[in-house]
């Protein structure tokens, strides 16, 4: 449909090329870092040094965040670069320093199940992508009723430029109060569960 | 075709990287590894939603402009004020549908014209049903420009709800990833090993020394 709209463009305004290129080039960077993506992901499968499987986790971390940038999404990639690229980073790096470095071969009997599984769901799941709206479609289910009524609202109701965090905090306080519920009771589950053996506290702590 | 697959593309990328991540946490026995595999299928869940927010031609959902302050209780419906978005919106009808990636640009536009036009008022305040019959009846331009007006507002945003849902399941997702690890440790200290088949191995060994005893 955009691609029409472009072409429909290129032939009528005075200087199309531009941004043709700019749309290509907007694609190509998208393609590219979820080109990237699937080939972290991969990597990590057959890595077995825990060690290059978290900084590789990392980089994926780190990749989304950019992908979320391209996206338009900038709050949430800074939460990922931080929380997801950094702080899980150093958890996952912890729990490897107190539990082990290598992990030990899967015999071959055992991945081709998974394999049938992954493979079988995965084709469902792209069969159901037939009937999805298009990317970045405006009139999408998605796009149509509470996001735009935010959208609409925000200037009246809260007077925070930034929607996002109007809605994160006003709109849907409890949303967040709920969050921040669950992120203390996963603090204090942690410190049960480690609190007796590790003197001085928390190394698998919280965020 | 190719339109059919680029529209689709990302739904099919984050559908391998699920798997992947359903896959490492099928198949490894290391459960530092099984939880790193679920941080994969969860992040892809994430791209996933910030997918189906973006809409194309839209902007970070940040308000433009000082919008915060001007919204306040400002009315006008009248003929002129109509009249006024008409023209504002005819004139530029041709940036918009050629220009969507840049709308914003085209948009701030219509904003001065708009300005000069009818000072101290602004465009979103414009009765919503008004705006959209000009945009049927004069506007057989682009998609975007008419999802704009049709939302009713005049610079398009992306949709902010997955935004903010992806920002509560981040932090969410750290923090029960961090409950898992810890579990991990303690699995560790119990046993002296985090692999699976060897939690399973000393498992069915205690049970087989208490059918013994």
């Amino acid at each position: 449909m955009s691609m029409i709209l472009f072409f429909a463009a290129a032939a009528s305004d005075a200087e199309p090329m531009m941004e043709v290129t700019g749309q290509a080039a907007s694609v190509a960077i998208e393609i590219l870092i979820l080109t990237l993506l699937v080939a972290t992901a991969v990597s990590m499968i057959r890595m077995r040094q825990l060690f290059g499987v978290a900084m590789l986790s990392g980089i994926y971390s780190l990749l989304s965040a950019a992908f979320f940038v391209a996206l338009d999404a900038v709050d949430v990639a800074f939460t990922e670069a931080a929380v997801g690229a950094g702080v899980s980073t150093v958890l996952v790096l912890s729990g490897i320093a107190l539990t082990a470095k290598r992990e030990m071969p899967v015999d071959r009997r055992r991945q081709l199940l998974p394999l049938l599984i992954v493979f079988v769901t995965g084709g469902a799941l792209v069969y159901s992508t037939i009937d999805m709206p298009a990317f970045g479609d405006p009139q999408a289910p998605a796009n149509a009723y509470v996001g735009a009524e935010y959208i609409a609202q925000t200037p009246q109701d809260v007077e925070v430029p930034n929607i996002v965090t109007a809605v994160l905090a006003s709109y849907r306080g409890f949303d967040t109060l709920g969050e921040t519920v669950v992120v203390f009771t996963a603090g204090l589950a942690c410190l049960l569960l480690l609190g007796t053996t590790l003197r001085g506290g928390g190394k698998g702590g919280r965020d | 075709m190719i339109e059919f697959i680029l529209a689709r593309y990302n739904y099919w990328i984050v559908i391998a990287l699920m798997m992947t991540g359903l896959y490492i946490v099928f198949s490894r026995g290391n459960l530092v590894k099984t939880l790193i595999g679920l941080n994969l299928f969860q992040t892809s869940v994430f791209i996933f939603y910030i997918t189906m927010g973006k809409v194309f031609g839209g902007t970070a959902p940040i308000l433009l402009g000082g919008h915060a302050e001007e919204g306040h209780g400002e009315e006008h419906g009248g003929d002129h004020a109509e009249s006024t978005h008409g023209t504002a919106y005819g004139e530029h009808e041709d940036s918009y549908a050629s220009d969507p990636l840049h709308e914003g640009g085209a948009v701030n536009t219509i904003e001065e014209t708009h300005a000069e036009l009818s000072p101290g008022e602004s465009l979103h305040t414009a009765p919503e049903g008004a705006v959209n019959e000009l945009a049927r009846a004069e506007t057989p331009a682009g998609d975007v420009a008419k999802a704009a007006l049709d939302h009713g507002t005049e610079i398009l945003y992306s949709n902010p709800l997955p935004h903010v849902l992806i920002l509560t399941a981040i932090v969410v997702g750290v923090a029960t990833t961090a409950v898992g690890l810890s579990l991990a440790v303690r699995i560790r200290e119990a046993y002296g090993t985090v692999e699976e088949d060897r939690l399973e191995a000393i498992d069915n060994q205690d049970d087989r020394a208490e059918v013994l005893v």
